[in-house]
């Protein structure tokens, strides 16, 4: 199989040439050793051959793993076959910026092909494709990925340097100093013998290595570079040159200077200190209300359908084990990572529309100056904001930051946001325990229920100030913080449609897999072993003999809750409940926090099977109110709710969550670190809470 | 010594270097923002940080302690 590269800097419309070249049909994975999508497609005209989509770099120049990626593909040093030929997405309103990444590549010796995009946006100032590759010596193909016009051609380009096959030589530029010279000579010669043994190779060496998080590099390449002592003057001289270079031989080429009115009227009023702010909020507001609330009826769409599927299945099933796992285990398993969907769709519309655009990076720039007071970039407030609504797209939508760090760092911050799950919880316990007042007017019950949300946001935002201070791997590295705001643009539906298509793929095949076995795992600690507990009563004679309807759904509501309590999942609860009785819960609490795990609003459902009331939230809210200890107190006082409203707030009570999050990081670590810290967390809070308020009296 | 964080908005100016640890100035002077490369803030963030700066015809944000590392002339 012969594969080519497809290299670009960000917003220089790379993907829709891909999607244009492959048909858009992707085998996506992840790049060895890191956790960055690589998505593979077969060239249309000639389908022996794979396009490689390179996640977008202004340079070859890494520091990071993930920014390694551009020249481990280039020159196969990740293990792939090095790419016959690495086609180069060039702007042409951006012509010197873009080419500076061709001369890095072509003094690596690649067989370069130049895609120059944006001709239509450039107008007059689009240089001649004729004379640009007589300048590069390579060839160069205007192509404009809206209309796909220039497409052929680029493939034919594409085809004919690879069957050309002639080994490409390096070119380079620019001649380096004596002392350069030397540096390059010393590490060239620790060069291993499987990478190009190219001058261009041993600087980029030279420039990377050091204070580096790179993969893959050899000892011997390290020492040699530690050997030659680069210094902040190697970076001038060489990036100097390669400038020097483009301007004297590329930049008159264009004619014309950009015209960028329309973009620059577009952000007088999109920026604007005013203005620009108001509509950021109505953007940010359709975005969130669209996951939040817009997308319900979707979502009890999904859970009707399955619940139809679950009835179907039950009339047709033998009534027993088998037919309670198929409907309760497997069909509701299902159902519960089917329920993402909606909300994961609707996000990755927005964030496809507003990239393509050339809002997001605005988003970034507006809200920089508040996220940093966290040592977060403006490029984390779309991911925390879409946190309110639901933490498994909120983390999915990290992608969009360019950092490894950054991403890390909001995702360890995500789940504290106030998702939608924790809504049925928390009105739970605020109607069933806490009193009707008005303070000024105002409901007490609704001011828990605000008090709960900036209670969240605020231990959000402090918790990203610690950890971005205490986590190693978190720490700030002085980078600079430099994000294009690239000229506004139609958005393209088809690239964006295909982008919700691979995210929900991705997340289906590689979330949904582990998010259907926890829950048919929980599903059997809740279940098994199906034995009601010795000296109970023949509940199957009373419910066969009981005088009314509602005689037999009270019979069968306390089986329910006697099976539940027999099982092993409510016998861990038991277990636990030392761990947990100093913050006011009892067992059955326990037992519902575990079957919370599933997902938080099913805290009610096992709550109230565990109390024996069925699934009515109505006759649960009573029973909690009514419900006393052996001295006739009240059991469940508003302490014990407040308590338990911080422990949902702050533990990661939510297996998806963690599932999306290992998917997102490439393993168990990040995941198990956000259970932990936030179980710490929340025991400790609530620990507070009960044992505080009760010294007061309370 | 005149820094870009000084430079009121619109005024047209010239690198002269670029200043702080390597990785953070590398990464700069690969964007384009090499001694002689003329250069403007553009804008201002409506909350004050970061700015929007002008360069090689393209538009880029940067925060204001970073761009105080850049050293200007008029």
């Amino acid at each position: 199989m012969t594969t080519v590269a497809l290299l670009g800097n960000p917003n220089t419309g790379k993907t829709s040439v891909w999607n244009r070249l492959t048909g858009g049909s992707a085998k996506v994975g992840n790049y060895p050793g890191v956790t960055v999508e690589r998505r593979v497609g077969a060239l249309r005209k000639r389908p022996d051959i794979d396009v490689v989509d390179v996640p977008g770099a202004y340079s070859l120049v890494a520091r990071s793993a993930d920014e390694q990626i551009a020249l481990d593909v280039a020159l196969g040093l990740d293990g792939e076959p090095a790419p016959a030929v690495v086609v180069v997405c060039v702007d042409a309103t951006q012509l010197v910026r873009s080419l500076y990444l061709l001369l890095q590549l072509q003094e690596l010796g690649a067989r370069c092909v130049v895609a120059l995009t944006m001709t239509d946006e450039a107008g007059p100032a689009a240089p001649n494709a004729t004379e640009l590759a007589h300048v590069l010596g390579c060839a160069v193909v205007p192509v404009v990925g809206r209309t796909g016009a220039g497409v052929d051609a680029l493939a034919t380009a594409i085809i004919t340097a690879v069957d050309a096959g002639a080994p490409a030589a390096p070119v380079v530029r620019w001649q380096p100093s004596p002392a350069l010279a030397a540096q390059i000579a010393t590490v060239r010669a620790a060069l291993p013998a499987s990478w190009p043994q190219t001058d261009a190779l041993a600087v980029w060496a030279l420039q990377c290595v050091g204070d580096d998080e790179l993969i893959r590099v050899p000892a011997a390449v390290r020492a040699a570079v530690a050997a030659a002592a680069p210094t902040a003057a190697l970076d001038d001289e060489v990036i100097a040159a390669r400038y020097r270079w483009l301007d004297e031989q590329v930049a008159g080429l264009a004619k014309a200077k950009v015209d960028r009115r329309r973009t620059a009227r577009v952000d007088r009023v999109l920026l604007h200190r005013g203005l620009g702010l108001v509509i950021f909020g109505a953007v940010m507001f359709v975005l969130f209300m669209s996951l939040f609330a817009w997308s319900e009826p979707a979502i009890a769409a999904v859970e009707t359908a399955f619940g139809w599927v679950g009835d179907g299945a039950r009339a047709v099933l033998p009534d027993g084990v088998i037919e309670d796992f198929v409907v309760d285990g497997v069909i509701g398993g299902v159902g519960s990572v089917v329920v993402f969907l909606p909300q994961i769709l609707l996000l990755f519309f927005f964030l496809g529309l507003l990239e393509d655009f050339g809002y997001l990076a605005r988003v970034a720039y507006l809200m920089d100056r508040i996220m940093r007071t966290m040592k977060l970039s403006g490029r984390a407030f779309v991911p925390m904001l879409s946190g309110f609504a639901c933490a498994v797209p909120a983390v999915m939508a990290t992608r969009t930051m360019e950092r490894q760090r950054d991403r890390i760092l909001t995702m360890l911050v995500i789940p504290l946001m106030t998702c939608s799950a924790r809504l049925p919880v928390y009105t739970l316990v605020i109607a069933a325990l806490f009193p009707s007042h008005t303070v000024g007017g105002l409901s007490t019950k609704s001011l828990l229920m605000v008090g709960m949300y900036g209670f969240s946001l605020v231990t959000s935002l402090a918790a990203a100030w610690v950890l971005a201070r205490v986590v190693k791997p978190l720490r700030a590295k002085r980078l600079p913080f430099v994000i294009e705001l690239p000229p506004y643009r139609a958005p393209r539906m088809r690239d964006v449609v295909r982008m919700m298509g691979t995210k929900t793929w991705a997340f289906l095949r590689e979330a949904g897999t582990v998010i259907l076995a926890c829950t048919i795992a929980l599903w059997a600690l809740l279940y098994f072993p199906r034995e009601l507990p010795a000296g109970s009563p023949d509940y199957q004679a009373q419910i066969a003999a009981a005088p009314s309807p509602e005689a037999k759904a009270e019979l069968e509501h306390a089986r329910d809750g006697a099976l539940l309590e027999n099982s092993y999942g409510a016998r861990l609860g038991h277990a636990i409940e030392p761990a947990i009785e100093p913050l006011g819960f009892d067992w059955k609490i326990g037992v519902g926090i575990i079957g919370a795990f599933a997902a938080r609003e099913v805290f009610v459902s096992t709550l109230g099977v565990i109390h024996g009331v069925g699934d009515d939230e109505g006759s649960l809210r009573k029973h909690l109110a009514s419900e006393r200890k052996a001295d006739g107190t009240p059991r469940y006082t508003p302490l014990v709710g407040l308590s338990l409203m911080v422990f949902f707030a702050l533990a990661c009570q939510c297996m998806s969550t963690l599932a999306v999050i290992k998917r997102e990081t490439g393993g168990y670590r990040w995941p198990a670190f956000v259970f932990g810290y936030m179980t710490v967390l929340a025991w400790v809070s609530s620990f507070l809470v009960f044992q505080i308020g009760s010294l007061l009296g309370y | 010594m005149l820094t870009l964080a000084e430079v009121e908005r619109h005024a047209q100016v010239a690198i002269v270097a670029v200043d702080g640890e390597r990785g953070f100035r590398r990464r700069l002077l690969e964007l384009g923002l090499c001694p002689g490369t003329q250069v403007a803030i553009t804008n201002i963030a409506p909350l004050g940080d970061p700015l929007e700066i002008e360069v090689r015809g393209g538009r880029l944000s940067i925060r204001k302690d970073e761009a105080a590392q850049i050293r200007v002339r008029r």
